[in-house]
């Protein structure tokens, strides 16, 4: 079994929903990556989303824009990525990581070079998000050949149809973007963000994340009340983003954040 | 003159791109989730629209009245007299209302807009061209415009950010990235994102997701079918070659298309090499990018070896943008039209030869394509024929030029 699919298992076994912190890899600087990594996990993360940085990130808002040019500045790259994946597993050899971001540097990199190296990184999963799958048919078979879930999202726009194709096309989980934006927009509806999950379950038993426009931790704890799997990035981000001058400082505040999320959510599984 | 050898069958070069927007490898939409459903009904829209009689009569009405069609076909005899070979006429697009190819597309996506009940119209722009002919349609039509622009860029073109706020629209300065058309393009698809309800997206150029590339060139092909006409009834033939400028390629698709299965007529597009191509200070993404994935579609690119788009330069800034339609990527592999580039040297030289032998000051960008003109027209035959997509007027530019010559105004 997948490491994705054996912590939703263990999660489910508790009655416990998924954490899944997203920071952008390199910022503010390279250094730094790998140390937080940990502290998220320590904090109570359950699975890692961690940001491929790109020079033109359409679908982020201004937070993961400004953490992907930092991160650009020194010259992060995609094989930069897998470097501090393969250092991350050399302490934890549990935590699934899902490497999130845009097409063109794995297109450059070559798709079967990079799921061959990724999985001996130790990534799980990978979430493209400008491929949708009528796109993605090459890059879905490569990955799933190498043990690497292809993750993809589905949208408030997203119809039944589509809905039922991207389900079949996803493993690991599927991420549903709860509004119509961009990373870090405002806050969520959570009794639409419920009928769309609804709509989802009736298409996959894969477990449902949920993402965008979660940056506090009663959002994340009435999210988890509906979702398998709450993402929050951009506000971890900008805790990044105020620190950079004090590294130890800025991954202190994220797990602080974080810390809070995990324990709304678990208190309001048990209420 | 031919420099196209003759495939035995001759393909339908006019029959792409296939149902999900392929050219070949290229095309295709790479866009986020939530943008897959729009670009589905925009597609339906368009596909509906371009048959439907009463849309594509009222299209025909206001390009003959609001922008002036058709364009001339205008015989340069002093320019040609003077290189020496083909006869080289220039189809007037300068003479189009805002001065430029960009309102041909601006005004057939606004009609669009109109008819799926959108009532706020964005749009993107590096030079400033089709954000003045995006507010001028807006305007128009009386729907709410907004136009992304590089900051850098809104330093480079304060007249038409000018133009753009006296038509009504909101020029928003774009920070982020290189500050610059690219840059704008992203800030664009995050409004289109956000707001896709009541929002349309004009694309100024045949680059995007599906059916970008396909509708900018279907409104664009006007100028290619009128220019076609006019040459036949002018000489009773067809001509030898046709030459237009090339940023993201809208004017040269626009000229190119309908002759795409003419296999006599050769074609070339002219890319801008900046300070030159090996100095890698340019904006030539098929004379020296490779394959890659931008801007909800699959084209060349100028890229670094990680895959991130690297900055651009060209004098010009509508031809400064890093990637390129995918139907001109396909054109390219296929060995349809032949891609060439042209230094700013080059262009600001062909700028003032145009003025002072024709009295007609053409836009920078187009300077590219008269530069490859008089390079080309001594090779065809005499009694031949060039058409070059004269794609938009200078005076944007006259501050410039006067800056690069030390002139101050």
């Amino acid at each position: 079994m997948s490491r994705i699919a054996a912590r939703f298992e263990s999660l489910r076994s508790q009655g416990r929903k998924a954490l899944i912190p997203y920071v952008t890899a390199g910022d503010p600087e390279p250094a730094n990556t790998v140390p937080l990594m940990h502290e998220l996990v320590e904090a109570g993360a359950d699975i890692l989303e961690l940001g491929v940085p790109f020079s033109d990130p359409m679908a982020d808002g201004p937070v993961i824009q400004q953490a992907c040019e930092r991160a650009l500045k020194h010259h992060v790259s995609l094989r930069g990525v897998l470097g501090m994946v393969r250092e991350f597993r050399r302490d934890n050899t549990t935590t699934p990581v899902v490497l999130m971001g845009y097409l063109n540097p794995v297109e450059i990199m070559g798709y079967e070079t990079f799921a061959r190296e990724a999985a001996e990184a130790g990534v799980d999963g990978l979430l493209t998000v400008d491929l949708p799958p009528e796109e993605g048919g090459d890059l879905v078979q490569t990955l799933s050949a190498n043990g690497i879930d292809p993750i993809f999202l589905l949208a408030p726009t997203s119809h039944e149809a589509r809905i039922k194709a991207i389900c079949g096309a996803a493993s690991g989980f599927v991420y549903y973007v709860s509004l119509k934006g961009v990373t870090g927009a405002a806050s969520l509806d959570v009794d639409a963000v419920a009928e769309k999950l609804s709509l989802i379950r009736q298409h996959t038993d894969l477990p449902v994340g949920v993402g965008f426009g979660i940056s506090d931790a009663s959002t994340a704890a009435c999210v988890a009340r509906v979702a398998d799997a709450v993402v929050v990035g951009s506000a971890l981000v900008k805790l990044l983003a105020a620190n950079t001058q004090d590294l130890p400082a800025g991954r202190a505040a994220v797990a602080s954040l974080l810390g809070e999320m995990r324990q709304a959510m678990d208190a309001s599984q048990q209420a | 003159m031919s420099t196209v050898s003759k495939p035995q069958q001759t393909p339908d070069w006019r029959a792409f791109p296939d149902a999900r927007g392929h050219f070949g490898p290229y095309g295709g939409q790479f866009v986020s989730e939530t943008l897959m459903e729009p670009l589905e009904e925009l597609r339906e829209a368009y596909q509906r629209y371009l048959k439907d009689p009463e849309f594509l009569a009222e299209l025909d009405r206001d390009l003959a009245q609001y922008v002036g069609r058709p364009s001339p076909l205008y015989l340069a005899e002093r320019l040609t007299r003077e290189l020496g070979g083909a006869r080289v006429y220039l189809k007037r697009e300068d003479l189009n209302h805002t001065g430029a190819h960009k309102v041909n597309n601006t005004i057939g996506q606004a009609l669009l807009a109109k008819r799926m009940g959108k009532t706020r119209i964005i749009a993107e722009t590096g030079a400033g061209q089709h954000g003045v002919a995006t507010a001028t349609v807006a305007a128009r039509l009386g729907l709410e415009c907004v136009v992304y622009m590089g900051a850098d860029d809104i330093q480079r073109q304060s007249p038409n950010v000018y133009r753009m706020r006296l038509l009504g629209a909101r020029v928003v300065p774009v920070s982020s990235g290189s500050r610059t058309l690219k840059d704008a393009l992203n800030e664009a698809m995050r409004d289109w994102v956000t707001n896709v309800d009541n929002t349309f997206y004009i694309i100024g150029t045949v680059a995007g997701p599906h059916p970008y590339p396909a509708m900018v060139r279907d409104f664009q092909s006007v100028i290619g079918r009128e220019a076609r006409a006019q040459y036949l009834e002018a000489t009773g033939e067809l001509p030898d070659a046709l030459v237009a400028c090339v940023g993201g390629g809208s004017n040269a698709i626009g000229l190119f298309h309908p002759f795409l299965n003419d296999a006599d007529v050769a074609m070339y597009g002219v890319e801008a090499a900046g300070d030159g191509i090996e100095t890698g200070r340019h904006s030539a993404p098929l004379c020296a990018g490779k394959p890659g994935v931008l801007h909800g579609n699959r084209t060349y690119l100028m890229e670094d070896v990680d895959g991130q788009i690297t900055e651009t330069h060209s004098v010009s800034a509508g031809l400064d943008y890093p990637g390129v339609g995918p139907e001109h990527a396909w054109l390219k592999d296929v060995g349809r039209v032949q891609y060439v580039s042209v230094t700013d040297d080059e262009a600001l030289s062909a700028f003032h030869r145009l003025t002072r032998t024709e009295g007609i000051i053409p836009a920078l960008e187009t300077s590219h394509a008269i530069a490859q003109v008089i390079k080309l027209a001594p090779q065809v035959r005499a009694d031949g024929g060039i058409i070059v997509n004269l794609s938009g007027r200078g005076d944007k530019d006259i501050n410039t030029v006067a800056r690069m010559e030390g002139i101050e105004l």
